[in-house]
């Protein structure tokens, strides 16, 4: 976590500022700015032009790891201000302006000498010329450079449509290649961990990869190897390159040398449609991307965001997805057995309820759920007197990014008053009732409660078992009532992170067969009963939600942003 | 500029709609003569009547595409989709091998498709398909009469497609490669 959190844009200490030209245009940046671990350093060039709006092409930098400096794709052209070196004062043009002396080879000095942007700090007055027909010239030698042993076998590269190399030969590149010798071929699709199918022909040897697994992951399990142009990335021998974070290096990957083995030759990746999600597999909320094609989803991809994961994600969250294609997914609403409608569900749900006996209706809603849906399970449980818990998962927690508490949304249950602190210590007290005969209905929101204290034994006495699931379960089949739910990629709402960060999550696919997100059936039995009033959207729901919760108070859907925003916890 | 159309009210003959028969059974009976005296353009064309004797197509005729395969038989298709990115009337949906799928015929080129499939009823024979293919894998060919007794029928799967469309002697890259390839491993052991 050091890293991710700590990489948040610093205090704001006055630091000091100074004014250089970046294209000719004056702008003013800060003296020091954050390195990859959050630490002050000075501003780089390629830092400066970022401020300045102006972007120069980059291979090896990343914001988040160690500079390097070993691609060259940053080379700019820059002048500084000319010093008198007997006076040590600065030369003046004969308008007062300073008199600039352009960066030249000392031996050579009608040729330009770039400087990498992404680590040569700036200095007073400096000027950048970023976009100059040296700095240019220099980029096409670079890249074509780089090219010269790359297979260009995009036609079956994962990576192409993503590809910087791609990328930055439509920009900067040239339309054929001048290499007529035979290129070094090195070896292709490489098994380097579980996860990860390294192709060494296709590598810029930026070693992006490299730095990630050594300084963020803690893992040194890479490096590069041979000599010259036979230069390859390895694991170390006789090791897999197998920790919790390898994938993230297949982001990282500037070009198609890592590839995933679980998205190898799945889907193109420009017909994945892109959409802002949480990841559910701990309370961690990592910000994912979730790439899904004609409702199927093919891949979750970190979404940068400093106050929760940084850019990254564990490998284990990221895989986890293939749930949601489950062939045996609950897609029936089925009533006592047989198959029914919403209409014909919805009021049985509500009849019911309406006339159980005060303490006679037990609640075990999810923390996985949604906190609006949380939210409306406690509200129709204050309308009835009803006892409300969610079941705990724990896990095992890692130093970077996963969580011990494997629940998405733990503080939802606890905000909205679900659970209490200590989440299933209600249960027992449930499993009591329905033992006793006092508890006959219970409503179960996405849990298994055969695993989490309740028995099918226990299940059995009820007189009333209204169950809304994603996967049959023991729970789903003793099910009196069965209401197909929702996966998060299939409806939007909100998740609050183990650390009360309340991020919301949208809709990537359409939910499978009869299936409905819960909140909306939830909340006609609950305007039903009386217990809120209707709201037409998940938007309006969030906001009379946060109306009602006094640790949501003043916040609002829209000004929650693909970020989230965060509340005490 | 207006132009005044004339719409003076029909006179009583041509209300009987007499003339307007007779002219049409003129036309009949013009093309009645030729067919019988043997002169007919679209014979003319073809040496017969279509579609009994098909419609010959000019060398350079753009119809139906197909898949095809390289002077080894090996399938040239390595599923990188741009085709079906590209075709304007969605009629391409190619199943891509995904990380467990078949190997590819060529063992370098890694990649084949699963499953490639044209509804021949959607496509417009554009050759877009063909235009964008990076690897002289589909063409259009000379098929233009596509006829089937079932929508479903007139998807045409990879196999299908393969076989009708044949052999395209290219430059095969890939070969090329793998020769590299081997050639730079063996340097500088000769053998023998």
């Amino acid at each position: 976590m050091s890293n991710a959190v700590t990489n948040a844009p610093a205090a704001p200490s006055p630091v000091e500022k100074i004014r250089v030209k970046v294209d000719g245009r004056e702008i003013e940046v800060p003296k020091t700015m954050p390195d990859w671990q959050g630490k002050p350093q000075p501003t780089t060039m390629l830092q400066a032009c970022k401020l300045a709006g102006v972007e120069v092409p980059h291979y090896c930098y990343h914001p988040k790891l160690p500079v390097a400096g070993n691609c060259r794709m940053c080379l700019v052209e820059f002048s500084t201000p000319m010093m008198d070196p007997a006076t040590r004062k600065p030369v003046v043009n004969e308008d007062g302006s300073p008199k600039m002396a352009r960066s030249v080879l000392p031996y050579e000095p009608q040729t330009p000498r770039g400087a990498i942007a992404c680590a040569t700090p700036i200095s007073p007055g400096m000027e950048i010329h970023a976009s100059s027909p040296a700095t240019k010239q220099m980029r096409e030698a670079v890249l074509e450079s780089l090219l010269i042993n790359h297979p260009l076998d995009c036609p079956i590269c994962d990576q192409a449509g993503e590809c910087k190399l791609q990328e930055y030969s439509v920009q900067h590149g040239q339309a054929a290649s001048r290499f007529v010798e035979a290129k070094v071929h090195k070896p292709k699709a490489v098994d380097l961990g579980p996860r990860i199918m390294l192709d060494d022909e296709r590598c810029v040897l930026c070693t992006r990869c490299i730095r990630f697994t050594r300084d963020i992951a803690g893992d040194d399990a890479l490096g590069i190897v041979n000599r010259g142009s036979y230069n390859t990335i390895a694991s170390a021998p006789g090791r897999s390159f197998d920790n919790n974070y390898t994938l993230n290096t297949v982001d990282l990957c500037p070009v198609g040398a890592l590839t995933s083995k679980d998205f190898r030759f799945k889907m193109r990746v420009w017909f994945l449609k892109e959409t802002p999600s949480v990841c559910t597999s701990c309370s961690t909320g990592c910000n994912i991307t979730v790439g899904s094609r004609e409702g199927v989803v093919h891949r979750y991809e970190p979404r940068e965001n400093d106050a929760v994961n940084g850019p990254w994600m564990c490998d284990s969250g990221r895989l986890n997805y293939r749930w949601i294609q489950r062939p045996d997914r609950l897609d029936t609403v089925k009533l006592r057995g047989a198959p029914s409608d919403w209409a014909a569900a919805t009021s049985a749900v509500v009849s019911l309820l309406r006339g159980a006996p005060k303490g006679s209706v037990a609640f075990v809603a999810s923390a996985r759920q949604t906190t609006e849906e949380l939210w409306l399970v406690s509200r129709i449980a204050r309308q009835l007197g009803a006892l409300t818990d969610s079941v705990p998962r724990e896990g095992e927690a890692d130093r970077l990014l996963v969580s011990a508490d494997k629940n998405p949304n733990s503080q939802g249950s606890r905000l909205t008053g679900v659970s209490f602190t200590e989440m299933g210590v209600t249960i027992p007290e449930i499993a009591r009732g329905i033992e006793a005969g006092r508890i006959r209905t219970l409503v179960v929101l996405g849990e298994d409660v055969t695993k989490g204290g309740i028995d099918a034994a226990l299940l059995a006495r009820l007189e009333n078992l209204v169950v809304a699931d994603i996967l049959p379960s023991p729970t789903s089949e003793a099910a009196h009532v069965l209401l197909p739910g929702c996966a998060h990629a299939e409806k939007r709402g909100t998740f609050v992170n183990g650390k009360g960060r309340v991020q919301r999550f949208q809709k990537a696919i359409e939910p499978r067969g009869e299936a409905r997100a819960e909140w909306e059936w939830l909340q006609e039995v609950a305007v039903a009963l009386g217990a809120v009033e209707p709201s037409r959207s998940i938007e309006g729901l969030f906001n009379r939600m946060a109306a009602d919760v006094p640790a949501l108070a003043g916040l609002e859907w829209a000004r929650l942003g693909d970020q989230g925003v965060s509340v005490p916890v | 500029m207006t132009k005044v159309v004339d719409r003076s009210p029909l006179t009583f003959y041509e209300r009987t709609y007499l003339p307007a028969i007779l002219e049409g059974i003129k036309v009949t009976a013009r093309h009645f003569a030729r067919t019988v005296k043997g002169d007919n353009t679209a014979k003319d064309l073809s040496g017969g009547y279509y579609p009994e004797t098909p419609w010959k197509v000019s060398e350079g005729y753009r119809g139906a595409p197909y898949l095809v395969r390289d002077q080894d038989g090996a399938t040239k298709c390595v599923s990188c989709q741009l085709c079906e990115f590209v075709c304007p009337p969605k009629a391409i949906k190619i199943t891509p091998p995904g990380p467990d799928g078949p190997g590819a015929d060529r063992s370098n080129a890694e990649k084949m498709p699963r499953e490639f499939e044209i509804n021949m009823l959607r496509c417009i024979f554009c050759g877009l398909c063909q235009e964008v293919c990076p690897e002289e894998a589909i063409f259009l060919q000379r098929d233009y009469s596509l006829t089937g007794l079932s929508r479903e029928e007139m998807v045409y799967n990879k196999e299908k497609l393969l076989r009708l469309g044949g052999v395209h002697a290219g430059v095969q890259k890939w070969k090329h490669k793998a020769e590299e390839a081997f050639a730079q491993e063996t340097f500088p052991v000769k053998a023998g």
